[in-house]
């Protein structure tokens, strides 16, 4: 939907394109409650004890500790298709030109560097 | 001569200016908040146990903003999709409806959030006086089943002028419920649902306390980064609250009337950012209400 | 501001006969509040070069200290007080607070409000949109409000001189703890004070690049002329297309760490100081919790980018002017662009080379120390592309050239001495030493300065109609390079003897250690050193009095003086706004010197191929490339 016609020039192809956005909207709309849907689940989830919920299916025995990194890593999972279905649809990123593309993999790759060698040189001090 | 691609695409990139600008602007914001999240978790990761609080904050009311913030993306996304049909009637009042959600956010943050915070206490027991308080904190059981100890009495302070007067030997506290039943497993993970404290009062003497505050950025890493990635982040609404009553204001019909795609443009442009911000809320909801 | 003045007069009275379509501008808002970016442009040059002289004048009462420690400085130090206030230096000698803010605002002032505005903003402002055939800036309005952000930022970090207890003292780097609890307490106002101040002066200065960089990605890829295909950019505009993105995207941590110690300042967070901290005898009431290591982590990402922000730049200016005094292309040019985008990427991942001393294990000190290496290469072969492109031309000695060559040697002098410091168990010798000082001056110092008086020599006339003098060119010149040398090269030398960088007294004490080089201890060098520097702020004035006495009596010239071939050279000069008279078209790459069978010995991007031409190319492919 980036490039629309001309509507003072060409009001016929014009006519097709508003018809377009017409479908387009009702996605918006889908993806909002789904959005506000995922809300709840994420908030749901985190009254759950994925700990101790793997440990039983898993037939596991998960420290309080590891039940936790659990938990985080189910409400990022949540957070993290939230905030796809946004940049996908809202932003429209789901078809959006190449370049757009490439900046935002280099943005994407340097933020992944940034946090994952803060982390490294965290995990891997000669002392502690 | 004047500056092309303005308004229509340049052919050989597909898009005009102000679309390449605000994307290169929004990818020095996902560095700009990478950066306060990589300190987010550097930070946690560094905590000793027991230091990371945990369910401190309001989650009804943080739900509601996520919700609000939510309605907001779509009705921005729906004002750009009027102004593509040409609906102007429409995208004032879409817009209308965004502003409004973002004016709520901001109110709900600023006059009860953030103020609830400064009017609660937190006070920090040291090491060796844990043992003296063990029917709050509940740490013998939290040990056995290898849980991080609690370090924390937090409540409602009834004499705060024990804070300043150094004849008054003890705090007196209105205990928050988990400190009240401490060895309820329902307490062993962090208290989602916002409670106001008891009326159970607990005296805690200075002696032992190393250090009383209340739950401002001073209280820990935690509730600073709490205030400064919320603070910056209710900055970004207030900017994108600002430029939609400049695009909703008059003046845009005017631009509407002379050149239609432009006010789109426009809006697709702010909207954009508004969608970002929208975005950095959903991961900072779940990584300080919910963890 | 007169220059700017004088200089707008001359391109008034040009703009007025040439044809306009536009209605006029007031005063005020054609040359001050100006969206034109050549303005603009002129603008952040002017300023910066002011905030470099003054960032040079703060090393050159220093380096009083350092020659002579504890004596009162003559003549300038009766009146320096009067000017930085009575504590700074009583008597005429510097207390250490003094020293400290020096050191700590020689730095900051140098790379953010002298190199960065000069090397990127100024020559990017002015000359990208002319090289790439574009009328102005894509976004003309958040171009001035780029260049009104940076001029808040510097007055912020200039008052900060003149609040009680003076600017910032904790270097340039802030390193916390110390930055978090300095500038603090009984005599220092709580939010007027050094750090503080620094800290919201950055935050413009960063607003100021990011608004730039937005700028200029978006000009580069949207507004290049018809036919300006990426490879047939001057490599100048890829430089600062890389400079760019690196402002972008390493800048916002940065800003995240600066607006985590303005917390920590004002809001009484501790981001970045750990519990149990005690300060002058008595416990901090602080939460604790906080890391220090977290601010330098987010400190060099963007500290280290920053380097390349400084010298990429400065790459693209010796490259343009390499190509046209040697009268032949640019060897290599694809290999230099790769290069150039090479460097860009690595600049990213290699930040914590910074921090061999913070106790980082030996997995990532071998990530570091690997990608540290491997950014030499790309740097290498843009050196040697350069050194190749000399061969066989017939080469120039104007002056714009004398320092594009000089450029070549120091740069080469300041990498090299890099790679040992590149390892981490030489840099745990050689850290916080004048080592350090010496390699990184060679890069930035008779690097990137170099490089970018030598851009002011050859955009001048583009600037005015007119050149600047070449004696007088010429008598900036040999005393700069040679005082360069002088200053930097037994910094090198002291550095191995152990001389740390932060010494207030210059070393004095350490001198019992006996050991002499060329006769001299580690602190009797700093003598030649400080009047090598003394001489070079005498060998700047013949520039200073050649820049505005041209502006108004240079030669004049017509609108391609050095013959060169990029199309800002067809505009006029200096160009009207909207810059270009027919709207430019490109037709071949952008250094097509001496090539076969033609008139001149240069042949402009905007000149048409010949058929005649074209079958040539095709004959005899190692003649044109």
């Amino acid at each position: 939907m980036n490039n629309p016609p001309d509507v003072a020039q060409d009001p016929k192809e014009y006519e097709e394109y508003a018809h377009g956005v017409q479908k387009h909207v009702r996605g918006y709309l889908m993806v909002g409650a789904l959005l506000l849907t995922f809300t709840a689940v994420t908030v749901a989830l985190s009254y759950v004890d994925f700990g101790a919920l793997f440990s039983r299916i898993f037939r596991v025995n998960l420290s309080p500790a590891q039940g936790g990194k659990a938990n985080i890593t189910v409400a990022l999972l949540v957070a993290m298709f939230k905030a796809g279905l946004v940049a996908a649809v809202f932003m429209h990123l789901a078809a959006e030109k190449r370049l757009i593309y490439r900046v935002l993999i280099f943005t994407g790759f340097f933020v992944f560097a940034l946090f994952w060698l803060t982390y490294l040189a965290w995990y891997n001090p000669i002392v502690r | 001569m004047e500056i092309p691609y303005t308004i229509s695409t340049r052919p050989d990139t597909g898009l005009w200016n102000a679309k390449i600008g605000i994307w290169l602007f929004l990818a020095s914001e996902v560095m700009l908040f990478g950066g306060l999240f990589s300190a987010y978790v550097f930070l946690r990761l560094d905590a000793q146990p027991g230091e990371w609080p945990h369910g401190l904050l309001n989650v009804p009311v943080g739900t509601m903003n996520t919700a609000i913030l939510i309605m907001s993306s779509v009705t921005v996304v729906l004002a750009w999709a009027a102004l593509k049909m040409r609906r102007y009637g429409a995208y004032w009042w879409y817009m209308l409806a965004t502003i409004m959600c973002g004016i709520i956010f901001l109110f709900v943050k600023l006059y009860y959030e953030w103020p609830q915070k400064f009017e609660h206490y937190g006070i920090f027991i040291k090491p060796a006086a844990l043992e003296k308080y063990e029917q709050y904190l509940g740490n013998n059981r939290r040990s056995e089943k290898g849980i991080e100890p609690r370090i924390e009495i937090s409540g409602h302070l009834h004499n705060p002028e024990a804070l300043k007067d150094a004849n008054i030997k003890e705090y007196e506290i209105g205990l928050d419920p988990v400190y009240v039943d401490p060895n309820n497993p329902a307490n062993d993970r962090p208290h989602f649902l916002y409670v106001p404290p008891t009326d159970h009062v607990a005296k805690i003497e200075k002696e032992d306390v190393e250090r009383i505050d209340s739950f401002g950025p001073w209280h820990s890493a935690y509730f600073a980064s709490y205030f400064t990635i919320t603070g910056l982040h209710g900055a970004h609404v207030l900017a994108g609250v600002l430029v939609f009553i400049y695009m909703w204001l008059p003046v845009s019909k005017k631009l509407y009337q002379r050149n239609p795609e432009h006010l789109a443009n426009r809006v697709e442009v702010s909207g954009l950012f508004w969608h970002f911000v929208d975005l950095v809320w959903i991961f900072v909801f779940p990584l300080f209400y919910l963890l | 501001m007169d220059a700017s003045t004088s200089l707008e007069t001359h391109h008034d009275a040009h703009a007025h006969a040439g044809e306009h379509e536009h209605h006029e501008l007031g005063w005020w808002r054609k040359y001050i509040f100006s969206t034109d970016h050549k303005v603009i442009g002129i603008q952040y040059g002017l300023c910066g070069l002011v905030f470099l002289f003054f960032g040079f004048c703060l090393m050159m009462i220093m380096r009083w200290q350092l020659a002579y420690p504890g004596q009162a400085l003559p003549v300038v130090g009766k009146w320096l007080p009067y000017f930085f206030g009575a504590n700074t230096m009583p008597d005429g000698k510097m207390t250490p607070e003094f020293y400290n803010s020096l050191g700590a605002m020689h730095g900051t002032i140098m790379i953010f409000l002298g190199v960065v505005p000069v090397a990127f903003a100024a020559f990017g402002n002015f000359v990208v949109p002319l090289q790439i055939g574009a009328p102005d800036m894509t976004f003309p309005k958040v171009n001035a409000a780029s260049f009104w952000a940076f001029g808040v930022g510097g007055v912020i970090m200039l008052t900060s001189f003149f609040v009680p207890g003076g600017a910032a003292k904790g270097g340039w780097t802030s390193y916390t703890p110390l930055s978090d609890i300095s500038d603090k307490g009984p005599g220092f106002h709580p939010f007027l004070n050094g750090q503080t101040l620094w800290l919201l002066g950055f935050i413009f200065l960063i607003t100021s690049s990011l608004l730039g960089a937005v700028n200029f990605i978006t000009t580069i890829i949207q507004l290049r002329a018809k036919g300006l295909t990426w490879m047939r950019l001057p490599f100048f505009v890829w430089a600062q297309f890389v400079t760019a993105f690196l402002l972008l995207l390493a800048f916002p941590p940065l800003e995240a760490a600066i607006v985590m110690q303005l917390m920590d300042r004002t809001a009484a967070t501790s981001f970045f100081l750990p519990a149990g901290m005690i300060v002058n005898g008595a416990p901090l009431h602080i939460s604790g919790g906080g890391s220090p290591l977290l601010w330098q982590h987010l400190f060099w990402f963007l500290g280290h980018p920053e380097v390349y922000v400084l010298i990429l730049p400065a790459f693209g200016i010796v490259a343009e002017i390499l190509a046209n005094n040697s009268r032949k292309p640019l060897w290599g040019y694809k290999s230099l662009v790769f290069s150039v985008l090479v460097i860009g990427f690595l600049s990213f991942i290699v930040w914590a080379h910074h921090m061999w001393l913070t106790g980082m294990g030996s997995t990532v000190s071998a990530f570091f120390q690997t990608t540290t290496l491997l950014i030499s290469i790309p740097s290498v072969i843009i050196l040697s592309a350069f050194f190749i492109s000399l061969w066989g031309g017939s080469i120039r000695f104007n002056v714009p050239m004398l320092w594009a060559t000089a450029f070549l040697p120091m740069f080469g002098i300041g990498g090299l001495t890099g790679i040992p410091l590149a390892f981490n168990s030489a840099d745990l010798y050689l850290h916080d030493t004048y080592y350090i000082i010496a390699h990184f001056h060679y890069i930035v110092a008779p690097g990137t300065i170099f490089g970018l008086f030598a851009g002011i020599y050859y955009w001048f006339p583009k600037a005015t109609g007119r050149t600047m003098n070449e004696f007088w060119g010429k008598v900036h010149f040999w005393p700069s390079l040679i005082c360069m040398n002088v200053i930097f090269l037994p910094m090198f030398l002291q550095g191995m003897l152990g001389m740390h960088r932060r010494w207030y007294d210059g070393g004095q004490g350490w001198t019992l250690s006996g050991e002499h080089i060329w006769g001299l201890t580690g602190f009797q060098w700093n003598t030649p050193i400080s009047w090598a520097a003394w001489i070079m702020g005498l060998a700047q004035i013949p520039f200073i009095i050649n820049f505005f006495w041209s502006i108004k009596h240079g030669k004049k010239v017509n609108d391609n003086p050095w013959e060169a071939t990029t199309l800002e050279w067809t505009a006029p000069s200096p160009p009207p706004h909207g810059n270009f008279v027919t709207t430019p078209v490109a037709y071949r790459g952008p250094y097509e010197y001496s090539l076969p069978g033609r008139e001149k010995d240069f042949t402009m991007q905007n000149e048409p191929v010949e058929p005649a031409e074209r079958s040539r190319r095709v004959a005899e492919p190692a003649l044109v490339h």
